[in-house]
């Protein structure tokens, strides 16, 4: 049994390594200083993907402004204040939520705000990651406050606290290292997103000056580049993927060391 | 019944401090039944608890002594599907009346569970989350008083001193649940509820508790409820013995462990039920 589930997790993470190594190989030979502050340049004179890095950036903090707090507020109401059929019934739809395409995701974003806006936007693109982590984090924060012990809570009740102060001062903080995985697993799934920015954030050549105009990103500019019939694009697809995995890592590895739990 | 479940002033023995200690009633209770949805837990609950004793409750499992504890700072209240009649009231005020504040009662009214409950903060930020969440205190300085204070009368001060800024959560079971005490102490309660405080410690830890319950009893209106019937006996002045959701008898507690009025709690007490 053990040895089985040994060749299991073998298996998983070998998998995993081949994957990661394989782009650190095939990304490496294109990656430069250079490569990550130019904007893409046609065949033949190098450029980069500066903007795209720029573009993904401002579409993760945006989705994240929008998505988490959203999100969090809406597990701490299933949690903490729901009861009866309507919990229920918002439960049941963020489940499916979760399970939505993100393609449907994104047309339905063109629909409702890109079409009555007459053109592509950053803002568009933030709203359409936002509503794929909405679920995501509202679902972890509600199970990651539920194992908060009862007790604690009737500790705070009984030195006198009101309901709102016990959820903000003792719950959440008891929760946040979960709730921030939850929000981590979020920012991950989105950032890896291509489908829902093809109909919204649209992608550009250039530097992003205002949430208000297409924005390029890390993962559109890898669609395009990887369906190019040009090697040097080609070449310049696998550099940006090592880069869009290394930035999600980063994230990982930001998020966990700001909260950390200190008295666990 | 009824003349049972009424209490007379008790006519405690003469100790040293005793003289000091008045025997105002603190908390009135009349005619309180109490349900969990359909299942009525208390039936008609009558008693008055005299200010600056302690007074024990006891009696078998699920016979509601805990769940009347917590009727009297409205813990219950969180529960959702129960339901309180009858009077409860605290200094004259009736706590569940239209209007009563929940939260201004239970800063009058301090608890103390059966499982000792930290916060995942600091030792220090255990026990200054009251004091901050009343805003009590107005300068940093009063507040660290304060806080040293409450950890000096939960005889905790000693030991903690030097490791303010340190978990709670790595404090012993024993020194969690005195901590719990100091947290409780630090606004300055009038009345402290103990729910089995010391069923889950062991019999050093349990002894420092039940010294501590001896010193706050000056200060303090103290309701512990309890298993263990030595600890009734070493600890509270009067003893309360609930049944199947009935109060039976209330008597000093030396009197209820050497010839109580009820049978039944003669026949609980010498062991031969519950």
């Amino acid at each position: 049994m053990t040895s089985l589930t040994a060749l299991c997790t073998l298996v998983a993470v070998g998998i995993l390594v081949l994957i990661l190594s394989y782009i650190a190989m095939r990304g490496v030979s294109a990656l430069n200083f250079r490569f990550l502050i130019d904007t893409p340049r046609p065949i033949g004179e190098g450029g980069g993907i500066g903007n795209a890095i720029v573009g993904s950036g401002m579409l993760l903090l945006l989705s994240c402004a929008v998505g988490i707090p959203v999100g969090i507020a809406c597990g701490i109401y299933l949690s903490e204040f729901g009861g009866g059929w309507f919990v229920s019934a918002v439960r049941f739809l963020i489940d499916r939520l979760t399970g939505i395409p993100s393609i449907v995701t994104g047309v339905f974003v063109y629909a409702v705000i890109v079409l009555r806006m007459k053109h592509f936007s950053a803002f568009a693109g933030g709203i359409a990651l936002a509503l794929i982590m909405i679920p995501i984090v509202a679902r972890t924060t509600e199970e990651m406050i539920k194992l908060v012990p009862h007790s604690l809570r009737e500790g705070a009740l009984a030195l006198g606290a009101p309901q709102w102060r016990v959820t903000i001062g003792v719950v959440l903080p008891a929760a946040a290292s979960g709730i921030a995985t939850g929000a981590m697993l979020a920012i991950a799934r989105v950032s890896g997103e291509t489908a829902p920015l093809l109909f919204t954030a649209f992608g550009s050549r250039f530097f992003p000056r205002n949430l208000n105009e297409p924005i390029a990103s890390l993962t559109v500019q890898i669609y395009n580049y990887a369906i190019s019939p040009y090697d040097e694009w080609h070449a310049q697809a696998w550099a940006a993927t090592l880069v869009l995995m290394a930035l999600i890592l980063s994230i990982n590895i930001l998020v966990r060391f700001l909260t950390r739990q200190k008295f666990r | 019944m009824s003349s049972s479940t009424s209490f007379a002033t008790p006519k405690f023995e003469v100790k040293s401090h005793a003289l000091l200690r008045s025997t105002a009633t603190k908390i009135a209770v009349e005619n309180l039944d109490f349900f969990y949805g359909k299942t009525q837990a208390l039936r008609d609950i009558s008693i008055e608890i005299p200010e600056r004793q302690v007074m024990a409750f006891i009696g078998p499992s699920g016979c509601g002594k805990t769940t009347f504890l917590r009727t009297l700072n409205r813990m219950n209240d969180v529960i959702p599907g129960t339901r309180v009649e009858g009077n409860v009231t605290i200094d004259g005020a009736d706590i569940y009346a239209t209007g009563a504040d929940v939260v201004e009662l239970r800063r009058k009214v301090g608890m103390v569970f059966q499982k000792s409950n930290p916060f995942p903060k600091s030792i220090f930020d255990n026990v200054a989350y009251g004091l901050k969440i009343n805003r009590v205190t107005s300068s940093r300085s009063e507040l660290e008083g304060r806080v040293e204070e409450a950890l000096k009368d939960a005889a905790l001060w000693s030991e903690v001193k030097d490791r303010l800024k340190t978990s709670a959560l790595g404090l012993s079971g024993g020194q969690q649940q005195r901590l719990c005490i100091a947290r409780a102490l630090a606004i300055r309660p009038e009345v402290i509820l103990m729910d089995e405080p010391a069923s889950a410690l062991d019999p050093i830890a349990t002894s420092k508790i039940e010294e501590l319950i001896f010193d706050l009893k000056k200060q303090y209106t103290i309701v512990i409820v309890t298993h263990n019937m030595q600890q009734a006996a070493r600890v509270s002045d009067l003893t309360a013995f609930f049944l199947l959701g009935k109060l039976i008898e209330v008597n000093s507690t030396e009197k209820m462990f050497t010839a109580p009025n009820q049978k039944l709690t003669e026949d609980y007490i010498t062991g031969r039920f519950g």
